[in-house]
């Protein structure tokens, strides 16, 4: 390979229990792009970011990032490297204020010990309200999470990964169950945050696809089917065949 | 509960351990027998015992109810603190017991002409002090590693705590194992050179568990402030979110169940004298459970919760199993399940849940109240 990517999957397959949801899946991704994988359903976007974050790992094949095989390190160590993931259900610490959220996402130790002596510095303070004001909910940040709105469980999860300052973004399915305003919020945030760091965004929502403008891959049956823009996978026979195609079904 | 300590806390703390730890057992020695402020011995003995079981129940809440852990078998670490000074209090009967040897009875009775090598540690008190922590911190170290390692969880987890302390009740059962089999450690005469009959060592062991109560809840408490507190929450309402978020989740719940299994083998030290006797039926699954029961009654993930249950649930007992010795465990039952229904936040969760109630109410009035002004005002939009 003469390129170095930052992520790079090669040859990844996953079964379970027979059914292969990744098949011969290969996938390059350059430092700074914002990503978009759609797919229909069972296509097996959300099992390729479980294999990505060490969730399961993979019959065969490796996943490399900054040419580090993450194909047999825990799901903490992944993030240690720099890999940050929502997940497709907004999961915030609902008991926890929206403020606690991002200090417990803020990069720092994860130790057991320091974790009980230290203090929240002065400039650890200010680092959560810039995040907080990144994703919209400074004034909220004394709020219990779990009392926010859907929308904004999403942005702050999205923000718990700023906090991270992670350098790959894992963005599953941000604007599911999001008002069109929220959707396009969303939007904005991720793509004021491409450029920074390295997005993939999986996404069902065309229209929010295509706001984002970025290079879109699709996934089918575990195997990347065509990439390119959205226009050009748009008019692809193949995608019509087995995406649009099935939605003519209905 | 509050995320801060506020300075009424602090003194409304104050006050309540300066009555546990002084005032009550003042009345005791101070005041004549027949005064109506006279707390007699058998009552400091009662809450001696009372505060013991608060302190386990403490130590799950820190489990349950802080970090989701639920530990079906915490009695079992209350048993091997109770075992390792029961140990040291039997070595310290010397020739009073039954056979008049320097042996413990039951070693006399089992044929034994020696001590076992692993018991003449025991004969210091400070060994058996270290044992009533390290004893249990290292069974729950060995137990949790392996469970949390291999990500076992909820449900899962519960049952295998259930199974480790039924487990060790067989083994404990057994003479071979040279804790005195079914029948335990009892007939303590002596701690520290103190005779344990005598009124004033009981109050003595009455004010070290109110201190030990006090100091308990006051590391949880703190504990429960700090980032690590802030871990264990979370680990328990979105654990994936934890472990994706770079937390070994795996190592900070080990480190609360090792806390909690030291904790709860110390409140076993400080029981045992107090009630006289050890054995293995402290470590039946039910009695674990029951523990379980108090904890669910005061309250979880509010550490004052538990305390009430303990003293609570364990009062009630000792008043309903003389008064319907048949009917308790029926009673017991019935208690946890109107709780789990009708008081997910205990009796301390009681307070806010009726206002809550109230406030509904007031609402859903107010909201009908208004429904059928507007219904009245525009009947004619009413086509469709």
């Amino acid at each position: 390979m003469s390129k170095q990517f930052l992520l790079a999957a090669e040859g990844v397959t996953k079964s379970f229990d027979g059914f292969k949801a990744i098949n011969d899946l290969n996938f390059y991704l350059d430092k700074g792009e914002l990503r978009t994988i759609i797919g229909p359903n069972g296509a097996g976007k959300s099992t390729f970011l479980d294999l990505i974050t060490g969730r399961t790992r993979p019959d065969t094949g490796t996943i490399e990032y900054k040419g580090t095989p993450l194909t047999k390190l825990r799901e903490y160590e992944i993030y240690r490297l720099g890999i940050g993931r929502k997940f497709q259900t907004p999961s915030v610490y609902s008991d926890h204020t929206v403020f606690e959220n991002i200090l417990l996402g803020l990069e720092g130790s994860r130790s057991v010990w320091p974790s009980i002596f230290s203090r929240i510095k002065p400039e650890q303070r200010e680092r959560i309200y810039e995040v907080l004001k990144t994703i919209g909910l400074a004034d909220k940040a004394e709020l219990k999470a779990g009392t926010l709105a859907h929308g904004q469980k999403q942005w702050l999860e999205i923000g718990m990964l700023l906090a991270q300052n992670a350098e790959l973004l894992l963005v599953d399915e941000p604007a599911a169950g999001m008002t069109d305003e929220e959707t396009a919020k969303t939007g904005e945030l991720l793509l004021s945050l491409a450029g920074k760091h390295t997005i993939i965004v999986i996404e069902h929502d065309m229209v929010f696809v295509r706001q984002l403008g970025s290079k879109v891959t699709v996934l089918h049956q575990g195997h990347v089917l065509c990439d390119g823009s959205l226009d050009q996978v748009q008019a692809d026979e193949r995608v019509i065949e087995v995406y649009l195609g099935r939605k003519k079904k209905h | 509960m509050k995320q801060e300590v506020s300075k009424k806390e602090v003194l409304i703390g104050a006050i309540v351990a300066l009555f546990l730890i002084a005032v009550i057992p003042g009345l005791n020695a101070f005041t004549p027998a027949g005064s109506s402020l006279h707390v007699s011995d058998f009552n400091i003995n009662l809450w001696g015992q009372y505060l013991c079981l608060a302190i386990v129940a403490v130590s799950i809440d820190m489990l349950w109810g802080y970090t989701g852990l639920l530990s079906l078998g915490q009695m079992l670490f209350f048993s091997l603190g109770g075992y390792a000074l029961g140990m040291h209090l039997m070595l310290m009967i010397g020739k009073l017991g039954q056979y008049k040897s320097d042996l413990p009875d039951f070693m006399v009775f089992l044929g034994y002409t020696k001590l076992p090598a692993h018991w003449e540690p025991f004969a210091h008190f400070w060994f058996s002090a270290l044992a009533v922590l390290w004893v249990p911190g290292v069974v729950a170290f060995i137990f949790g590693y392996l469970a949390f390692r291999s990500r076992i969880r909820g449900v899962y987890f519960s049952i295998l705590t259930q199974a480790l302390t039924y487990a060790a009740c067989l083994l404990f059962f057994r003479n071979e194992l040279t804790l005195g089999g079914n029948n335990g450690f009892t007939d303590f005469k002596t701690l520290l050179g103190f005779d344990l009959g005598a009124p004033g060592t009981q109050r003595g062991l009455y004010i070290a568990s109110a201190v030990a109560l006090v100091l308990v809840y006051a590391l949880c408490r703190w504990l429960t402030l700090t980032k690590f507190g802030k871990v264990q929450r979370a680990i328990r309402d979105s654990e994936n979110r934890v472990l994706f978020s770079g937390y070994a989740a795996a190592n900070f719940k080990l480190f609360v169940f090792v806390l909690a299994g030291m904790i709860a083998g110390l409140a076993g030290a400080l029981y045992v004298p107090q009630v006289g006797i050890i054995n293995p039926s402290q470590m039946e699954p039910a009695k674990s459970l029951e523990a379980i029961v108090w904890v669910a009654v005061g309250g979880r993930a509010s550490l004052i919760g538990p305390i009430i249950g303990a003293i609570g649930v364990n009062g009630l007992k000792s008043w309903a199993s003389q008064a319907f010795p048949a009917y308790w465990p029926i009673f017991l039952g019935a208690m946890f399940v109107v709780v789990v229904l009708f008081m997910p936040r205990g009796v301390v969760g009681l307070p806010a849940q009726i206002q809550e109630a109230w406030r509904r109410h007031k609402r859903a009035k107010e909201a009908a109240a208004e429904a059928a002004a507007t219904a009245t005002q525009v009947p004619k939009d009413s086509q469709s």
